[in-house]
């Protein structure tokens, strides 16, 4: 199988073929008329659209705001995370009494603790930033756990025998030692936390990204929504390569 | 012996960490008592406990967890149909995944659920939407397990075809796809977890359908011993689907 050489080229076509093909379908769809009009909008109207947003300051006011939210989010979440997994990956006793509520509340539905979140943190940013931080604690916390248990040995009795300090440890063995997994952990934090301040945003705010997508959802302006939702995708599938880009840099030692 | 205490510091440990929530519940419920916490804001775990068994019969759970439960399965029937046989084209043609694959990892770390709004538009305030964001969302990871079985299939099991002469559809139904199966399994148990996590999410975001929505309307009524139970049900039917799913892969799995 791997003797059929493919060359980048040929799959460089292949790429634009596909694409061509997925915005001819699209723009024949528009065109018919099968769906109700507007849900599926002319290119041209999206292009358009996208060409507004992007020139338009109060899109990067949005854009800052939902950006600092997910910032600060992951800020929390991520040291909260980072400390919970250092402490259950390094203490076998902690790891069987706690690991599993953090394992089994991972993969719950955290949009449905937006409630509760309006109620402690009020419906301003707080809210939306607890979202984010409920969001992205779990996968983070999960990761540097399991990073943890995966140090070489040696490292570790390597620090002790330098009687290096708590922080010492932390800061020179753990944290190097179990960059590839933690990195991952950001990686998955920063998604689901993206997810959690957005779509609290789309439920109840009146500011960021996600209230301009349910804004143009309720005045059924659909070329901005397409344009919304092309912006948002292309930044967090852009911040993801990144964060996996750091993870795989610079680091030789990871097999 | 050293088996014995191993285990019982095991069960030990987990004692320890069933007391420390429930001494964190009545530590809240002093708290709230004592004035400490807003009893408006978080009303007393006593309040919630008591709140259960009347959400259960006043607001028909069972119904709406069958309703939540007919669109995660409809959800998995199509990650299945669908999904399955997308890994399987691109495991064929190899072009199509040496072009594609990227993509479809970059689908998986999308934030796919924000697209919900566009559902709305295209099938309206219902099942069909909630059932479509679930599948949406969980695809990624089946066309990628997929792939990643098919192509992990020892080379000795395909020879051992070829020298049988198998043609292309018995290469596929005795070799290929029993190989690839435990991987598919495990792509299909994230897609359906994924799945699971919106189709809840997407019900409290549109207020519609089963579980999720039983959430919103609580809050909305500010009844609020009714939404933290509501709440902790739903927390602790993901864990039981989440259990369920995990055990029945590794049921299906062969012994490797």
């Amino acid at each position: 199988m791997t003797g059929l050489a493919i060359s980048g080229w040929r799959i460089a076509m292949t790429r634009l073929a596909i694409v061509a093909i997925v915005l001819a379908a699209w723009e024949a769809l528009a065109a018919s008329g099968l769906l109700f009009r507007d849900v599926v909008p002319s290119l041209v109207a999206i292009v358009q659209a996208l060409w507004r947003l992007l020139g338009n300051p109060d899109f990067y006011a949005n854009l800052g705001i939902t950006g600092a939210e997910i910032g600060m989010a992951l800020l929390i979440g991520g040291f909260a995370g980072l400390a919970a997994g250092i402490l259950l990956g390094a203490n076998r006793f902690l790891s069987r009494a706690y690991e599993a509520l953090v394992y089994y509340l991972g993969p719950t539905p955290k949009i449905i603790f937006f409630p509760v979140m309006i109620m402690w943190f009020g419906v301003g940013t707080g809210s939306k930033i607890a979202m984010g931080v409920v969001s992205c604690f779990f996968p983070i916390a999960i990761s540097a756990a399991s990073g943890m248990r995966q140090i070489d040995r040696v490292l570790i009795r390597v620090g002790r025998s330098f009687r290096a300090s708590a922080w010492q440890m932390v800061s020179k063995i753990y944290l190097p030692a179990m960059r590839a997994p933690l990195v991952n952990g950001i990686r998955l934090g920063l998604g689901v936390a993206i997810i959690g301040t957005l779509l609290a945003e789309t439920k109840l705010s009146n500011r960021g990204i996600g209230y301009l997508i349910i804004q143009a959802y309720s005045t059924f302006d659909m070329p901005r929504m397409y344009a919304l939702l092309i912006v948002l995708f292309v930044l967090s599938i852009g911040a993801n390569a990144i964060i996996s880009r750091l993870g795989a840099a610079k680091s030789p030692r990871a097999a | 012996m050293s088996g014995t205490t191993l285990a019982a510091s095991r069960s030990a440990a987990r004692v320890v960490g069933v007391v420390t929530v429930l001494a964190a519940v009545a530590l809240v419920e002093l708290a709230i008592r004592g004035g400490a916490i807003n009893r408006f804001i978080v009303p007393l775990p006593s309040e919630i406990l008591l709140a259960i068994p009347r959400i259960i019969v006043d607001e028909n759970v069972l119904h709406r967890f069958w309703q939540t439960t007919q669109e995660i399965l409809w959800a998995s029937l199509l990650l299945a149909v669908v999904g399955i046989p997308l890994g399987l084209l691109l495991y064929r043609v190899r072009i199509l995944r040496l072009a594609c694959e990227t993509w479809v990892a970059a689908l998986a770390a999308a934030p796919i659920v924000l697209t919900y709004p566009l559902f709305l538009v295209i099938f309206g305030r219902s099942a069909t939407t909630i059932v479509m964001i679930g599948f949406a969302a969980g695809v990624a990871p089946v066309i990628l397990k997929t792939i990643e079985g098919l192509v992990s299939t020892r080379k000795v099991l395909t020879d051992v075809g070829r020298s049988f002469r198998l043609s292309p559809a018995q290469q596929f139904w005795k070799i290929l796809l029993p190989a690839a199966l435990p991987s598919v399994f495990v792509g299909m148990k994230l897609g359906l977890i994924f799945a699971m996590i919106n189709i809840v999410g997407i019900e409290f975001l549109i207020n519609f359908g089963g579980l999720g929505q039983l959430i919103n309307e609580l809050a909305e009524r500010y009844d609020l011993p009714g939404t933290y139970g509501a709440i902790c049900f739903v927390v602790l039917t993901s864990i039981v689907f989440f259990d369920v799913t995990e055990r029945l892969e590794r049921w299906l799995r062969p012994i490797e």
